[in-house]
């Protein structure tokens, strides 16, 4: 799984079956000092994570699917989580 | 999954069993302030409306074929979605 900072959301009314209702967010990545590493995703939100959060990135399909609970649906980046605590060596990793 | 442009079109008369029917569009990923990041790359058009100048979101890897309507088909890269709106906060 990935860390990542929500940064905004996707709208779009023509998509495919399986993201009808769903929350699309911009997630940016961040690497484990918790720093923008340029990347980003676009990831479908299940927990109600909101902008600016820190939140736990699954990148992975079949994980994606068992959420959305359709086994054949085109779906990979999903926000998972609401990252409260990072610790890295024992420090906190500074997250905002 | 990523943002991208629809920068063109394809046409491939000799396909792979399974491909018939399936539109196949050029499309150039973008980065997260929409400029242009790495190959364009062919995608299928998964919800059959996407042209040329649109900006959509696709999905990569064994999920692509997993949009179409015969699941086991060589796609490596599937438009999923048109996007009306990227709202940065």
């Amino acid at each position: 799984m990935k860390l990542g900072r929500v940064s905004g959301t996707v709208v779009s009314t023509i998509n495919h079956p399986i993201y009808d209702g769903r929350r699309l967010l911009m997630c940016d990545l961040l690497d484990s000092a918790g720093v923008d590493t340029g990347g980003y995703l676009i990831c479908v939100d299940v927990v109600g994570a909101g902008s600016g959060e820190t939140v736990l990135i699954l990148d992975e399909g079949t994980g994606a699917r068992q959420i959305v609970g359709d086994p054949n649906g085109p779906i990979r980046a999903v926000v998972v989580g609401i990252v409260d605590e990072v610790t890295l060596d024992g420090e906190a990793v500074d997250l905002d | 999954m990523q943002l991208a442009e629809v920068t063109g079109t394809l046409v491939a008369t000799v396909k792979y069993e399974g491909l018939e029917g399936v539109r196949l569009l050029v499309v150039q990923p973008l980065d997260r302030d929409q400029h242009p990041a790495g190959d364009m790359v062919i995608a299928a058009d998964a919800v059959d409306m996407a042209g040329p100048g649109e900006l959509v979101y696709i999905v990569a890897s064994r999920e692509a074929a997993l949009a179409m309507p015969e699941p086991f088909v060589p796609i490596d890269h599937a438009i999923v979605g048109i996007v009306d709106q990227v709202v940065r906060s």
